[in-house]
């Protein structure tokens, strides 16, 4: 693990370990994968915050992410600026949300924004339809999609306006025998 | 809930201040409660605010990236003076109150949780539908209005934060009063408080969706603020021992996850059945994922009988050869090592472990004194009990994961399209899997779908349901007459000596072919019936398993006749022996005046022994096994692999296509393969207390089988073609195999409690039955007060009282979990009644606002004769039957109604003037409104 003291200062160590559900050990674990990704642009010193992001293409490689159809929104929904470019504490983050001791609520939260494609805080049809491509690698037939997503709609939507909230999606995901199970992912 | 998007502003204000009316009137005992309890009241008053401030964030983040854009969240977080920022904090008090009374209340902080967040939702509701009026407005000019709206709102907010100046607690105006006060008790108490809610901040902040960087900015000031306070604070006696707690909490969290890595990664083939899975459906991995439990199970039994009896027997009673029972009689000795003896389980085979008849009576083995014979009766009926424990319970425990959360069907493609990504793959291949399975699980969902909308002939297929029922009715009886006669007249041949090859296996040849021939005639005939696969499948199963009861129970008949023989055999011998023995003994001391009776020196092959029924019956159940694997294996290579080798490869020179056509390949054959593992189960249960070799073997196989049958799905079957989805909870697997439990149950205790044992093999020989062996240990190595205790409740006048209490104990639960069904039931109505009204709600709503459209397209023709009032009219009639949830809506959408028509003068007029009179009773007809005064 080399010399911790460099990289980070005790007090940012700890003050990682309360804000995300990962050990000192998990935490520079994640650090290293994090330089791992781009050994030239990530400093070994990181006791003065410098000002780093990696690009989404090093991001999306990753192979926890690589293979995920929702690499591209899980990476833009966790980083800063949208547009998937992440510092290290975006990447923290992102594997403190989907690491199995997060909570159901912060992840619910986190999945309706990454469900949601057009950031319009409503998961609506094109959002559905769109989760539905993606999953099945577009081999539902039209019909298909749009009878899934009808019913979807017809499903989760309480309040009827032909998308669904937030507390739709909470409604309904929280109650998910599988939710907690199929979301997780541990460094 | 969300809120109803037209409201106005009157509405808004009413309902702020009934809230806050409310909020000050629980709060001043309360606050009154924290003040004094100090410790206690802080802490749930702590856990209020934690949450609150969670959702407050929430909010805040959310309706910033409403109106903004989501990048700019962090900056104005600390400014206290934003309208966002009071808002929040200020409702933040109100709900900490209310969870604080909540807490003094139940005491548990769960209660004020749950209340909190119902609270959050509410009002979370509230702002979005507010949101969403205004943007609906903005279309129609009443921009100015809801702005007004909203400005009110925080108005009002202002004032009431004013009023709540003094006690609130806030972030940095709170840290600065804090500061300034004199130390008194309440003010300690207080500071405590704040400490304590600082504290939970610091717990809890991961559990906030924020930035990451605003987090540490938030947690540092967290913690500067604890360092600087609890100083003055002292260190009291409580706060070592919380955090001690907290950590020791920590501690334990930290190993239940390592322990459930661990155990998740003990689970074998996981990779294995998901492949299948993601290939062939759950159906067809419900099998394997059955299989594995097998295994498990089987797997414990193994160590039960290996550990307690096998290895014991082996490592510390008497060697092979030293006595007769442990040695192969001299006549069989020239071909006890051939290797057809040897397949028929006789020869060596037949005097080794594997069988019962190789084991002592010996009373204690070794320097432990293992009790052998003791632990060879408490084995086998602890192996019963065991597995029946272990099935109930897995049914027990399907049960629950089936009807304990949501509602089974309530979400089915929601869930299905947010929860079926596996994040944890990490594989490509894996990753392609998963595709072809969700692909897959998308198109069971909707052929279900569509099984539930089809909707045909309905007469026709009853009458077809009936015949096919009819017909394999039938069937079943003429397989059974069949078994029947074919044992009969086995019986008759038993008297000959001629019998030639066929005749002396007719038996089993005839079920063989019944089995193998019924199934599919069953599946014929089941086409009739045009059900849906999955209940197709249990039909199926169901049939297939009377039919092999049948042959099974044919087949333990036959056996009995053999054991009733073969006592009446031994009952000679052992006479026969006692009296040669007796005889030397008589000899022996008129020869030598000597009375110890040494045994007379004889070579142990050469000892007259009597047939040993029990080995006998062990042999036949290793037999069935065995053969059972080489016929199923047999099958596979044969049915599958043989076939599709020949579809594969025959293709490129027939006359048809091969795998389109005719053979095509096979399918994996999950009704037959199901029953196949739970009747060698059955097999198992029964023979294993006869031949504990038997339960060796099986691990063999299961294992085997997984990797062969997971290889053979794989490579040489389709998919189904109607691929569809396996119950939840395979408790019908379960439920087979329970039954079946229970069935191989019947005779094995029959035969422990009544038929003797024999008189020369066995761990149990000279006693008169087997269960004499714990009578023995009772007398000879347990005090003799239990030995009297133990006749006590053995007594009959004891007995029967405690059947009866059993029986009502039965009866009584049996009562309540009745009734909490039936409440179950009545709730979960409830919940939907009130789901469907919610619903109907909005939907009368948007058909209102269909009308609406219709009467705003009508506007400028009606400008001339104004038709209007009988419309409103209506409306107004309907109002009083809104608790129909058909009209809930209606009161209310008539006034939107009115401000959407309101450009048109013309139609001002006639419908304007309708809500003056209508205000209050459209006020009642609100879901939250209700019983709020106007203002």
């Amino acid at each position: 693990m080399g010399n911790k003291q460099t990289i980070f200062t005790a007090q940012q160590l700890d003050a990682y370990q309360d804000c995300t559900y990962f050990t000192r050990k998990e935490i520079l674990r994640l650090f290293y994968r994090y330089r791992d990704l781009a050994p030239q642009l990530v400093p070994l010193d990181y006791t003065n915050h410098p000002d780093v992001k990696l690009p989404y293409e090093l991001i999306g490689s990753m192979p926890e992410l690589k293979d995920n159809p929702f690499r591209q929104r899980i990476a833009e929904v966790f980083s800063e600026d949208g547009q998937g470019n992440m510092t290290l504490n975006d990447f923290l983050d992102m594997f403190s949300v989907l690491s199995e001791m997060a909570p159901r609520d912060l992840k619910a939260y986190y999945a309706f924004k990454i469900y949601d494609f057009n950031d319009d805080d409503f998961i609506c049809k094109s959002d559905l339809e769109k989760t539905l491509n993606k999953l099945t690698r577009n081999e539902l037939t039209e019909d298909e999609v749009r009878m899934v997503c009808e019913k979807v709609i017809d499903e989760a939507d309480l309040d009827n306006d032909g998308r669904l909230s937030l507390e739709d999606f909470q409604h309904m995901i929280v109650r998910a025998p599988d939710f907690l199970r199929y979301r997780n992912s541990d460094t | 809930m969300p809120r109803k998007r037209d409201v106005d502003e009157v509405e808004v204000e009413i309902d702020e201040d009934s809230d806050s009316d409310d909020g000050r009137s629980k709060r001043k005992p309360n606050r009154r409660q924290g003040a004094g309890r100090g410790g206690g009241g802080a802490r749930g008053r702590g856990r209020g605010r934690g949450k609150k401030q969670d959702s407050d964030d929430e909010e805040e983040e959310a309706q910033r990236g409403r109106g903004r854009g989501a990048n700019k969240r962090k900056p104005a977080k600390k400014k206290g003076g934003s309208d966002d920022d009071d808002e929040s904090e200020d409702e933040a008090p109100k709900k900490k109150k209310g969870g604080a009374a909540k807490k003094k209340k139940g005491g548990k902080a769960q209660d004020s949780d749950d209340d909190d967040s119902d609270d959050d939702k509410q009002k979370k509701g509230k702002k979005g539908g507010k949101k969403g009026g205004k943007d609906e407005d903005n279309g129609k000019g009443k921009k100015g209005d809801a702005k007004g709206k909203d400005k009110g709102k925080d108005k009002d907010d202002d004032k009431k934060k004013k009023k709540k100046k003094g006690d609130s607690s806030d972030d940095d105006d709170s840290d600065d009063e804090e500061e300034e006060e004199s130390m008194s008790e309440g003010e300690m108490a207080r500071l405590m408080e704040e400490v304590e809610e600082k504290k939970k901040l610091i717990a809890n902040i991961r559990t906030k969706p924020w930035r990451m960087q605003r987090r540490l900015v938030v947690l540092k000031e967290a913690q500067e603020f604890v360092d600087k306070f609890e100083g003055a604070l002292g260190k009291g006696k409580g706060r070592k021992w919380y955090a001690y707690k907290v950590m020791m909490m920590k501690k334990w969290i930290k190993f239940q996850r390592d322990f459930e890595n661990f155990r998740t990664a003990c689970i074998p083939w996981e990779r294995k059945i998901k492949e299948v899975e993601s290939h062939f459906g759950s159906s067809v991995a419900s099998y394997f994922i059955f299989l594995r439990w097998m295994y498990g199970m089987n797997l414990v039994l193994f160590g039960l009988t290996f550990g307690l009896v096998v290895i014991p027997e082996v490592l510390m009673g008497l060697p092979y050869g030293s006595i007769p029972r442990k040695t192969v009689p001299r006549a069989e000795q020239d071909t006890a090592q051939d290797y057809s003896v040897l397949m028929d389980f006789n020869g060596y085979c037949k005097y080794s472990v594997l069988f019962y008849g190789y084991y002592n009576d010996q009373r204690t083995v070794g320097l432990l004194k293992f009790r052998l014979p003791l632990s060879y009766l408490m084995v086998g009926i602890g192996s019963f009990g065991y597995s029946l424990m272990l099935v109930i319970r897995t049914m027990a425990k399907n049960a629950d994961v089936g009807g304990g959360d949501g509602e089974e069907g309530e979400f089915t493609f929601a869930w299905k399209m947010f929860t079926s990504w596996d994040y944890l793959i990490g594989n490509s291949e894996t990753a392609d899997n998963k595709y072809a399975s969700i692909t897959t699980s998308f198109k069971e969902s909707i052929v279900d779908e569509q099984e539930n909308q089809k909707d045909e002939n309905i007469h026709l297929r009853r009458f077809l349901r009936v015949l096919a029922n009819f017909l394999i009715t039938c069937s079943l009886g003429g397989s059974g007459y069949l078994i029947y006669f074919v044992v009969k007249r086995s019986q008759e041949f038993a008297n000959r000596t001629d019998l030639s090859w066929y005749e002396k296996n007719e038996l089993e040849i005839i079920m063989s072919l019944l089995g193998l021939v019924c199934p599919p005639l069953f599946e014929t005939i089941a086409e009739l019936e045009d059900y849906h696969p999955r209940i197709a499948l249990k039909w199926q199963l169901g049939r297939i398993f009377a039919l092999f009861l049948g042959n099974l129970y044919t087949f333990l008949f036959a056996l009995f006749d053999e054991v009733n023989t073969k006592l009446e055999e031994e009952e000679s011998i052992k006479n026969a022996s006692i009296w040669a023995l007796k005889e030397y003994y008589a000899n022996y001391s008129r020869m030598f005046n000597d009375t110890d009776t040494t045994p007379p020196p004889m070579n142990p092959a050469d000892v007259i022994r009597g047939p040993c029924w029990e080995t006998a019956v062990g042999i036949e159940f290793v037999k069935l096994t065995v053969s059972d694997i080489q016929v199923s294996y047999l099958t596979i290579l044969i049915m599958d692999f043989a076939r599709a080798v020949i579809v594969r490869f025959l293709n490129y020179c027939w006359c048809w296509d091969l795998e389109a056509g005719f053979p095509s390949y096979g399918e994996f054959d999950i009704s037959g393969n199901v029953l196949g593992l739970v009747f060698n189960q059955g097999m198992i249960w029964m023979g294993a207390f006869y031949a504990p070799g038997l339960v060796g073997i099986n691990v063999l196989r299961l294992l085997s089988s997984m990797y062969y049958q997971c290889w053979a799905v794989m490579a040489t079957n389709v998919p189904h073609e109607r691929v569809f989805k396996a119950s939840k909870s395979n408790n019908f697997y379960m439920g087979l195999l329970l039954l079946i439990l229970f069935l191989s149950l019947l005779p094995v205790v029959y035969t422990i409690m009544s038929l003797p044992p024999s008189f020369d093999c066995g761990p149990f020989s000279g006693k008169n039955k087997m269960y004499d062996v714990v009578m023995e240990t009772i007398d000879l190595d347990l005090p003799a007060f239990m030995g009297t205790l133990f006749s006590y409740a053995a007594n009959p006048g004891l007995i029967i009282p405690a059947v009866l209490l059993m029986v009502l104990a039965i009866y009584y639960l049996n009562s309540t979990s009745e009734a909490y069904q039936n409440s179950n039931m009545e709730l979960k109505k409830k919940m939907q009644m009130a789901r469907d009204e919610e619903k109907n709600r909005r939907n009368n709503k948007d058909s209102t606002n269909q009308v609406l459209k219709d009467l705003e397209d009508l506007l400028p023709n009606r400008s001339l004769a104004p038709p209007a009032p009988p419309e409103p009219e209506k409306a107004a009639d309907e109002r009083p039957t809104k608790t129909k949830p058909g009209s809930a809506g209606k009161g209310v959408n008539l006034q939107k109604d009115v401000a959407l028509a309101s450009p048109n003068p013309n139609a001002l007029g006639p419908v304007n003037r309708q809500p003056g009179p209508r205000g209050p009773g459209a006020g009642g007809g609100r879901g939250r409104g209700r019983g709020a005064p106007p203002r």
